[in-house]
């Protein structure tokens, strides 16, 4: 299987190179990039049309809530709306129902995803402790052996400092990458909202930043300690971007990302009480918002992803405490991308890296780069289209966001995996 | 924040009863002067007006209430609505029937009028949006975020006593983190062009950001007390020595507890409010709470006219008790 993709614009993640060029697939591979290579001969030719060329967005957490929750979404309904929203990879979280501590879990996602998915690919990620309990530690060798990319507990719980540190010495000793999402429980307590002004107004039990901002510090102290290569899921805080900052600056082996949504949204979204504002972390403050979108720009926050969490229509419909958190992010991640750069806060070339090639190199996964040799997964996308966010029309089975009228430009016309075309608007 | 105006009709008359934010001072003076009509009727023999006959009203209880319920009822009964009063922590919801689903099956059922206490913030909005065109809600409290018509039987309270905000100095104490009471009456004395509002607690007990309300803040409650025209304790809840909020009891009265002593720091004709139930010897002295400078028995009986009022306006009927029936 070979394909010709004409008059594509391929923009390099360095933003050195930006030019309108043609791209050469073959078996699975990027072969040629402007020049065919010696007897190449095209099954299939796309016309590009001068519309920009990406590697597929690697997005390394959505939850796509199988096996356990069908009522919410499932590897069919959420692999279809990632590819038609141009990710081509997923990331999944161990908090599936059973959690994914067991390899039999790794191999039904595997295999659901083999016989009901899209084609794009899915990455578990695997559970630190036993049921994510926080007490025993996973079988991470034999986890990872079966396809775990890394190991994280996800939002539950370690039962103690001295078992987060020993899972972090077991990981290193594995080479895994250890994910963490730092949050102190008790800091956090009930709390569904961001501690400030919008909070206290509302009389809504409040999450400060310290509860963020006093696990990382351990967190970061931990992997101090214990060499354990590690990477800070959906930051939150302005402080926490200096901590990371900070922590890269020492050597240390550590990464970051944050939630789209975050760069977009703030506690004064709540309004009154909107449910489809609640997400964990909680939306901040403006201020921590600039600081994110400024550490996404100069590098301390290594990658975006959607921290898609798709919910049914009973799940919101409640007061906002006692509402289900999070946001289904597939539909509008690359969307919402795409605007950063309109608003100036970093180059196209440089949000690109965001979300393929440095979450590739975090997870050691193919594909995020366009190269001769590289795995052809990519997507061509058309700056130039104009369309409102409906939430009701949303691929994804999770019809809960925020972004409802919002005006976005670009959407995906091609999606390729493996060099073979999975979608096609 | 438009979708706050869900309080209002197109015209601005109430439709719901959500919360005191997003009314302003033309409303609340309103209620204040219809509870003022209404006053007389709750001194009659025969206290009945019939601005609600024919009309169901629902009280849903979520948690539990005596003084709010029964006025609730009491001021329903005056205005000769048909009540239905439910604690719906004993019924449907434990058997897992959903929130909404409680509150569809009730409108079917033909209510006119919610009156509803949730322990969730936002739960007044919430319901507020969920009902059929033409049903109201009113929200007699909701979680830590507000309780209107209390904030409004003290508002009437200290114009009572008071006659004009505007010179006024009024000092609340206590757990104001957790009030909903709080919240409301911060919200209605700056409508209402107060002078200056004070806050004195514990720091534990206050929210971040709390100045952003309107108001200023003292962790001494003597300093605090100083040439206040009103001083309104709150209730502190046993629960919050758990926890560690609290040190102890005793504590917390040397420290914010309301004695006849500490009271003196006031103007001498200050008032103390109490929006009850009060705990003797924890936040407030006996002798304080029974004293002449007392009005907290006064708020009680208030509080049916300012719930008949808030109804009555509701409902938009321009009846006034002079069409009552004896």
């Amino acid at each position: 299987m070979s394909l010709h993709i004409r008059n594509g614009r391929v923009v390099e993640t360095t933003g050195a190179n930006d030019r309108v060029i043609d791209v050469y697939l073959q078996n699975g591979k990027i072969v040629g990039l402007g020049s065919a290579p010696n007897g190449f001969r095209a099954d299939q030719v796309i016309d590009a049309d001068g519309r920009l060329i990406l590697p597929g967005l690697i997005d390394i957490q959505a939850r796509l809530r199988d096996p356990g929750e069908p009522e919410k979404a499932n590897i069919a309904s959420e692999t279809e709306a990632a590819i038609k929203n141009g990710i081509t990879s997923l990331c999944i979280p161990p908090d599936t129902q059973p959690p994914i501590d067991n390899s039999a879990t790794v191999e039904l996602i595997h295999h659901r995803n083999e016989m009901f998915g899209h084609q794009a690919r899915v990455y578990p990620i695997g559970a630190l402790t036993r049921g994510l309990g926080g007490e025993q530690l996973s079988n991470m060798g034999s986890l990872r052996a079966n396809g775990c990319i890394a190991f994280s507990n996800a939002r539950h719980p370690l039962a103690s400092n001295l078992v987060q540190r020993r899972a972090m010495d077991y990981a290193a000793g594995q080479e895994s990458l250890v994910i963490i999402q730092p949050m102190d429980q008790d800091l956090m307590g009930n709390g569904c909202a961001h501690e400030g002004a919008i909070a206290t107004r509302l009389g809504l039990p409040s999450i400060p930043v310290v509860a963020e901002t006093a696990a990382l510090a351990k967190d970061i102290e931990l992997v101090a300690q214990t060499g354990a290569r590690t990477h800070f899921g959906q930051l939150s805080c302005a402080r926490s971007v200096d901590m990371i900052r900070q922590a890269k600056a020492k050597g240390l082996p550590v990464t970051a990302d944050c939630a789209i949504h975050q760069l977009f949204l703030s506690d004064h979204d709540i309004g009154h009480f909107n449910s489809n504002m609640l997400t964990i972390p909680p939306l901040r403050s403006q201020h921590d918002r600039d600081a994110l979108r400024a550490g996404l720009a100069d590098g301390t926050i290594d990658c975006l992803c959607s921290d898609h969490q798709p919910h049914e229509v009973d799940a919101k419909l409640k007061p906002f405490p006692s509402a289900e958190p999070g946001i289904s992010g597939l539909d509008t991640l690359l969307a919402l991308a795409l605007r950063l750069v309109d608003e100036g806060v970093l180059p196209i070339g440089e949000l690109i890296a965001r979300l393929t090639s440095n979450p590739a190199t975090i997870l050691g996964l193919p594909g995020g780069k366009i190269g001769v040799g590289e795995v052809a997964d990519l997507i061509i996308v058309d700056l130039e289209t104009h369309w409102i966010c409906e939430p009701a029309r949303f691929i994804s089975k999770g019809k809960n966001s925020p972004f409802g009228g919002w005006d976005f430009n670009g959407s995906v016309t091609h999606t390729l995996i493996d060099g073979k075309v999975v979608y096609q608007a | 924040m438009q979708d706050n105006n869900i309080q209002l009709d197109d015209n601005g008359k109430l439709r719901h009863f959500l919360s005191i934010e997003g009314l302003d001072q033309t409303i609340l003076t309103e209620i204040l002067d219809t509870a003022e009509s209404f006053t007389s009727v709750t001194e009659r023999t025969v206290k009945k007006v019939p601005i609600l006959r024919g009309k169901t009203v629902a009280n849903l209880f979520f948690e539990a209430s005596t003084r709010t319920r029964s006025t609730f009822e009491l001021a329903e009964q005056r205005l000769s609505a048909d009540i239905l009063s439910l604690n719906v922590d004993t019924s449907a919801t434990v058997k897992g029937e959903s929130l909404l689903d409680t509150l569809q099956n009730l409108e079917a059922m033909q209510i006119d009028m919610f009156v509803i206490r949730h322990q969730d913030s936002g739960s007044a909005h919430f319901f507020a949006q969920h009902v059929r065109p033409g049903v109201s809600v009113l929200n007699a409290g909701d979680g830590q975020h507000e309780h209107p018509t209390q904030a409004m039987l003290d508002m009437y309270t200290i114009r009572h006593y008071k006659k004009d905000f505007s010179g006024l100095r009024v000092a609340i104490v206590g757990d104001i983190l957790h009030s909903r009471v709080a919240r409301s009456q911060i919200h209605a004395l700056n409508l209402l062009n107060t002078a200056e509002v004070r806050v004195i607690a514990p720091r534990t007990l206050l929210p971040v950001a709390v100045e952003s309300l309107g108001v200023t803040v003292y962790d001494d409650l003597e300093r605090g007390l100083a040439d206040v025209d009103v001083v309104i304790m709150l209730r502190l809840q046993k629960e919050r020595m758990r926890g560690a909020l609290l040190p102890s009891e005793k504590e917390y009265f040397r420290q914010y507890g309301l004695s006849q002593e500490r009271l003196e720091r006031a103007k001498p004709d200050a008032i103390v409010m109490h929006p009850g139930p009060a705990n003797r010897g924890v936040e407030i002295e006996s002798s304080v709470m029974d004293g002449k400078q007392s009005v907290i028995l006064q708020q009680v009986s208030f509080g049916i006219s300012v719930r008949m009022a808030v109804m009555s306006m509701i409902v938009g009927s321009s009846a006034r008790p002079s069409g009552g029936e004896e």
